[in-house]
């Protein structure tokens, strides 16, 4: 196999507190990524309670004790570009600064780390929960479709597992937190033993780890965080419907799959590119290219630290039911269960891998970018230099390998079949679907 | 290297925030350029750091060169390219595309239509005989057309619960009328049933032509190697420019008030605006200055005022589009349906008061400056950003020193530049508002708001 220039240099050093700090120099551009994971997400909250990781994100960038203020106005006064995300199993925070406006960031950084409690009022809190409610408005409910995640996921996970809530939350749960939630949480989740920090771009490694050390060093080590341990197990067919504000009726599939980087997760990624990812796709090729009977087709396989699923997403075209999506979607799963990808699909789905690395490391920082996924495989994997390797889950599949997964894994009898219909039609839902509530 | 280091550092000082020190410029990279026979730029940029090259075919001509009644034909002739070439089918194209693990784009604007392919460095020369085949030598079939064109009636019937893209066609339509930005790429259920394949074959003929047409390659490239595989690919390749649109009439604007009713909307989809000013216009970069100001950034007025003061959405913000004419000026947020009336009026006021009796802050000004100018670098970090800032200067005639000029032009306006390029290019008595909500909830709230008429214009008639 030829070799791939996939790895990236970097150093790792752990600070007596704990914390993680991963270096990447790139001097190319007069930049640098500055790039905070938290090893929290909705993953780690309750029931009742669902909601909270997202929303302590929002409060993130309210001011610290030291500066009690906005965390965008000296940042983008700076030059610089900012954001944070919240998933089930981390929460992010990032800058892409110039580079001479490093120190400013690691300042903000380390002192919402170290010292958030003490700016943290009612008021802020309270305005921001309105923002998160309207984010929830702006992205759920007032969207066709909108809502499909949170009945997906709590028909496919337990009420007790912590992958059935999605990260945005309940809107009864986010109207009843209380601010001393926000201090439970921060002081157990938010603290250097449970983060990893990494910089990319134009620095010095050394002159950078000193500056990490300066601001981040005399921050409290915090209690380990025990990993969140859950299981699931779909045993039959469950036939759910609801009605939305739509125009055409769509079939959602969900099946549960191995969890990110375990046996199985890259053969059922290129099983799902291969079934329904872009117009060389057997089901588009079927469903829309050859017998129009859908709008669109989609496949992906969804891996998180501790479980995944696999999704297929089809729209009917008018005149069309979902009974025949499904059934021509099972056709097409039991053929390449059967008889396996092609040498062709499988070459492809090879190349495409490469390239997607290859599109991944253009940039510094930011949502993905070389800072952020040397954090992920930190975080997840206590291994930031698996880039190597986690192509090579890829370039090892083979239409045995790939056939075993799509047999072990999307199988007809325990899955998910969700139906989402025009208001007034349940009738048009896919057959024995029982009615669902979702809000 | 890994393990737990003890590292002797300076104690951090929070007494205040350490001072952002200056940082060496980034040049833009040169601009090669040729022509070829035919008429075509070809426009490379040496960009080495990822072995992968960024192609895009730029051809200035877009929605706006839509015919009369045939609304949306640039749009479905876009996508028609990589519908089949030659003998190839549609299915066979994207199987050579995946074979290359190519990134393949079609985008379709106003001005301009593009195609975009970015591969491994090492597949350059197929992706540009790929690119060539869609864009030059596309089989434009009559069956595919039928299938495209379905497909596309299908997205405009989806679109009608979508409340963001019921406001922006409402809005375009209630600004230009009749103009040819007057309505969206993806035109019309009326127009497109009415369209036909020769009306596909024959746009594609007038408008894709080389005259008007750039590529731009960024990336692990050499300029003389690029042309020559281009002067290749696309040496049959031939045709003058038809001629470009010119501003039609605009409908005269009054402030009024549009309302898409959506039934128990928990939001309403906000829009308020314009037709502002061309890329063309001389106060470009006061404008750009204003913006950021009001409502272009995180910390710009409006989004101060509507989501960190008021909770009242998850972010609100301005722009104004810079087209080859006059492109518009909007505002657009989605706010929780109880806050609507207030929402439009903070907005209005904010619009208002940029211009008037609230000018623009000293320290607003230094930190709208600072904000657009120091991180301005990060702006050419990719191939593909590359490639779009070189599109801009194809696009808009821009010159090569362009970039160049960018910060040191920003960091000219003065606070009298803002206030005079608001008050000549803001207009708050011809600001039009589209609201997609629930009418019963908030029609009555609108209709005390009173500056404007109030209009109600239901999902299928726009």
């Amino acid at each position: 196999m030829r070799q791939l220039p996939v790895n990236i240099s970097f150093t790792k050093q752990t600070l007596a507190n704990g914390l993680d700090v991963l270096l990447h120099e790139d001097r190319a551009c007069p930049i640098v990524a500055v790039n905070l994971w938290y090893h929290v997400g909705s993953k780690n909250e309750q029931p009742g309670h669902t909601g909270f990781a997202h929303l302590f994100e929002h409060l993130m960038f309210e001011g610290s004790e030291h500066h009690d203020k906005g965390y965008f106005q000296p940042l983008q006064g700076a030059g610089a570009t900012l954001n944070g995300s919240t998933n089930a199993d981390r929460t992010n925070y990032w800058e892409v600064v110039p580079t001479g406006a490093l120190e400013l960031a690691l300042w903000m950084e380390s002192d919402r780390m170290g010292y958030l409690l003490a700016a943290l009022t009612q008021a802020k809190f309270a305005n921001q929960r309105d923002v998160v409610l309207n984010e929830r408005r702006q992205n759920y409910e007032n969207r066709p479709y909108g809502l499909a995640p949170m009945a997906l996921l709590a028909a496919l996970f337990p009420d007790d597992h912590p992958y059935h809530w999605t990260t945005i939350g309940e809107i009864a749960d986010l109207e009843s937190v209380q601010l001393d939630e926000v201090h439970a949480f921060f002081r157990r989740y938010y603290h250097p033993a449970n983060a990893s920090i990494a910089l990319a771009g134009d620095i010095d490694a050394d002159e950078a780890l000193a500056l990490v050390e300066q601001y981040f060093g005399d921050i409290d080590p915090g209690e380990a965080v025990e990993p969140v341990r859950a299981s699931a197990g779909l045993q039959r067919d469950v036939r759910i419907r609801f009605e939305d504000r739509v125009e055409l009726p769509r079939l959602y599939l969900a099946w549960l799959t191995p969890a990110m980087f375990a046996d199985g997760d890259a053969d059922l990624d290129l099983a799902t590119d291969l079934l329904a990812n872009g117009k060389t796709s057997r089901l588009y090729r079927r469903l829309v290219f050859d017998e129009r009977m859908a709008t669109d087709v989609s496949a992906s396989q969804n891996s998180r630290e501790i479980a995944g699923y696999s999704q297929i997403t089809a729209t009917a075209a008018p005149g069309h039911t979902l009974a025949e999506l499904e059934a021509a979607i099972f056709e097409e799963i039991a053929r390449l269960a059967a008889d396996g990808p092609t040498d062709e699909e499988i070459e492809r789905g090879r190349v495409q891998a490469e390239a997607q690395f290859m599109f991944r490391l253009q940039t510094v920082g930011g949502f993905g970018g070389k800072s952020d996924q040397l954090n992920a495989y930190n975080v997840f994997l206590h291994d930031p230099a698996f880039f190597d390797r986690d192509l090579a889950r890829y370039q090892i599949v083979t239409g045995a390998s790939l056939r075993a997964a799509v047999n072990q894994y999307l199988d007809p009898a325990r899955r998910v079949t969700l139906s989402i219909v025009p208001e007034g039609r349940p009738a048009l839902a896919a057959v024995d679907s029982a009615m669902a509530v979702v809000s | 290297m890994s393990g737990a280091r003890a590292v002797r550092a300076a104690k951090a000082d929070r007494s205040r925030l350490p001072v952002p020190q200056p940082t060496r410029g980034l040049p833009f990279p040169a601009i090669d350029k040729s022509t070829l026979p035919n008429g075509m730029r070809v426009w490379t940029v040496r960009h080495p750091q990822v072995p992968l090259v960024a192609f895009m075919l730029l051809v200035r001509r877009g929605a706006a060169s839509d015919p009369q009644g045939r609304d949306g034909l640039a749009a479905v002739t876009a996508d028609m390219l990589d519908e089949g070439s030659g003998e190839r089918s549609a299915i066979e194209i994207h199987e050579a595309l995946a074979r290359l693990g190519a990134q393949f784009d079609t985008d379709i604007g106003s001005d301009a239509t593009v195609a975009s392919v970015t591969v491994l460095s090492r597949f350059a020369q197929r992706a540009l005989g790929l690119l060539s085949d869609i864009v030059v030598r596309p089989a434009l079939r009559e069956e595919d057309f039928t299938r495209v064109r379905q497909l596309r009636l299908h997205r405009l019937t989806q679109l009608r619960d979508m409340p963001s893209a019921l406001a922006d066609r409402a809005f375009l339509r209630l600004l230009y009328g009749a103009h040819p930005y007057g309505h969206s790429p993806i035109g019309s259920e009326t127009t497109l049933a009415s369209m036909t394949v020769d009306d596909v074959r024959a746009f594609h003929a007038r408008t894709i032509r080389p005259a008007v047409a750039t590529l731009i390659a960024v990336g692990d490239c050499d300029h003389g190697a690029i042309v020559r595989l281009a002067t290749e690919a696309f040496a049959d390749w031939i045709g003058g420019a038809d001629a470009e649109v010119s501003d039609g009439d605009a409908p005269p604007q009054a402030a009024a008030i549009t309302v898409v009713p959506r039934p128990r909307a928990p939001q309403s989809e906000l829009r308020i605006g314009h037709v502002a000013a061309a890329r063309s216009t001389p106060d470009y970069h006061p404008l750009v200055v204003a913006n950021t100001i009001l409502g272009g950034q995180f910390v710009s007025r409006i989004n101060l005022n509507l989501r960190e003061h008021k909770g009242l959405t998850y972010g609100a913000r301005t722009s104004f589009e810079f087209r080859r004419l006059a492109g518009p000026f909007a505002l657009q947020a989605s706010v929780q349906t109880s806050g609507t009336a207030v929402a439009i009026q903070e907005s209005i006021g904010e619009i208002a008061g940029i211009r008037g009796e609230r000018p623009v802050t000293g320290d607003e000004l230094a930190l709208g400056i600072a904000a657009l100018t120091r991180g301005y670098a990060r702006s050419f970090e990719t191939g593909e950003q590359i490639g779009r800032a070189a599109m801009q200067l194809a696009l808009y005639d821009l010159p090569d020193d362009y970039f160049e000029q960018f910060v040191p032009r920003i960091e000219a306006v003065t606070a009298d530049d803002v206030s005079r390029v608001t008050a000549r290019h803001l207009d708050p008595a011809r600001l039009v508002t589209v609201v997609v909500g629930d009418l019963d909830a908030i029609g009555r709230d609108l209709g005390a708001l009173s500056h404007a008429e109030l209009a109600v214009l239901p999902p299928d008639g726009i």
